[in-house]
């Protein structure tokens, strides 16, 4: 064994709503620099797993780690909310529906986060949103307002926003899901450049090629487990379980 | 006719006084009893329901009549014009409290997520995403409750605040011409309140201009 621990570290996770257990004792760790795709058909719990990871939706069972600290702990309440405000600056998150803040310009939703939560000035705010929209390639549309873009276009102003934070790992809900086709690449792309500068990412998805060029391990989720989990070739190849070879087969006609 | 017209002039300027007071006074109790019916705290949940309940399942007229008249009973002197003002005001923020905290809560929830995520507080999320939003999202319904507060000023006449109802009823008295007296105050209950509603449609088209 070694002795370095791993930089996410879920153990156990365990999640209930009421009576419907969502997600079924479920461990996972990832490397730093990892990149970690989550698949699996609709209501199999791994937008819940993704959304445990900050938080967002608290485990009823285990734990989750971020380096040396636990993510998701039971403190009285303004203790938590200091707690989880400190570590949710570290987890970038996309949404599947951008999430953007209409009512402020492009620029002021990548500003917002960092001037109120790291203090910075006007002017290093700016640069730091000049940088990141550069980088999402949104730079010339820094001044307009998010109903003024297309999804595709607020999904990289999304990325951005959350990169602003300077974030260890990013989290991807579906993030290219609620996108036309034809919008679906510029946002891929994206992502491709943050995995070249090994950005760690775990990244729920339904884009099986993308998936398979991109990430460095594929787990397959179903009804709440792992039903297999490994690097892509053997995944999206040779799987081993039937219901991944289901899954892939199904999600593979109705890609048509 | 003409005679009793300054009287009328000087009722509308009363009853624009008591809507206004009574507006202030509603958008104080309203921001409370939001913060109360959005707190995590239950007790406050339980004392701002309570609040709306009791103000919006009862008629102002006998909320005011318990003001104004059960009131010195239980050591409570009010003159008849503060009664109104106060009894009104209390009234039209139990709706208003429920105009916005419906606005408020009609933000989607994705943008509390998001603000979140970015490691703000419920609070920070609150006051630079979700109040924002939510502000463009109440100024037409709140709107909608200043009208029925103009008109509802009307019921203070009950308690003879001399404004434009009670001024009407007074002169039918001496003129004979209830048609007349009532047709004036219903002209002017309506400017006022058409020029309320010019302000909220400006206000509305600023607010929405981003």
């Amino acid at each position: 064994m070694s002795d370095q621990k791993p930089f996410i570290d879920i153990r156990h996770a365990q999640k209930s709503f009421g009576t419907l257990e969502v997600l079924k004792d479920i461990s996972l760790q990832v490397d730093r620099g990892q990149i970690v795709a989550i698949i699996g058909p609709s209501g199999s719990g791994k937008s819940t797993l993704l959304r445990a990871i900050n938080d967002l939706d608290p485990l009823t069972g285990g734990e989750v780690w971020l380096e040396d600290k636990q993510i998701n702990k039971t403190l009285p309440h303004r203790q938590y909310e200091k707690h989880i405000n400190e570590v949710r600056q570290e987890i970038g998150m996309v949404f599947q529906h951008f999430n953007l803040f209409p009512h402020l310009k492009v620029r002021e939703n990548v500003t917002l986060a960092p001037k109120m939560l790291k203090g910075l000035s006007d002017d290093d705010a700016n640069a730091l949103a000049e940088e990141q929209l550069t980088k999402v390639g949104m730079i010339e549309r820094i001044d307009y307002y998010p109903s003024q873009l297309s999804g595709g276009q607020k999904q990289r102003v999304a990325i951005a926003r959350a990169l602003a934070m300077k974030p260890k790992v990013m989290l991807f809900d579906e993030a290219t899901s609620a996108l036309d086709p034809e919008l679906v690449e510029e946002v891929n792309l994206v992502m491709k450049k943050l995995a070249e500068e090994h950005m760690t990412m775990i990244i729920v998805t339904h884009e099986m090629s993308f998936a398979e060029s991109v990430c460095d391990r594929v787990l397959f989720m179903d009804q709440g487990v792992v039903v297999e989990e490994g690097p892509p070739e053997v995944i999206f190849r040779n799987p081993k379980s039937e219901r991944t070879q289901h899954f892939l087969r199904n999600h593979l006609a109705a890609a048509g | 006719m003409q005679r009793v017209f300054p009287f009328f002039l000087e009722a509308a300027w009363v009853t624009i006084l008591l809507s206004l007071l009574t507006a202030i006074l509603g958008l104080v109790c309203a921001i409370l009893g939001t913060f109360a019916r959005l707190s995590r705290f239950w007790a406050l949940r339980m004392l701002g329901a309570t609040y709306v309940s009791i103000f919006r399942g009862t008629p102002a007229l006998i909320q005011l009549f318990i003001l104004y008249f059960g009131g010195p009973q239980i050591g409570i002197q009010l003159d008849a014009f503060e009664a109104g003002v106060i009894g009104l005001g209390v009234n039209v923020g139990a709706y208003m409290t429920e105009t916005m905290r419906g606005a408020i809560i009609s933000v989607d929830k994705g943008q509390a997520e998001a603000a979140r995520t970015l490691g703000m507080s419920r609070w920070q999320a609150m006051r630079s995403v979700i109040l924002p939003q939510a502000m463009r999202l109440m100024i037409r319904p709140l709107g909608v409750n200043l009208n029925t507060l103009v008109k509802s000023t009307a019921l203070v006449a009950a308690i003879s605040v001399v404004e434009l109802t009670y001024t009407a009823q007074r002169y039918i008295g001496s003129t004979y011409k209830p048609f007349e007296m009532f047709l004036i105050a219903g002209v002017l209950y309506m400017i006022i309140i058409y020029i309320v509603g010019l302000g909220v449609a400006w206000a509305d088209r600023k607010a929405q201009l981003h």
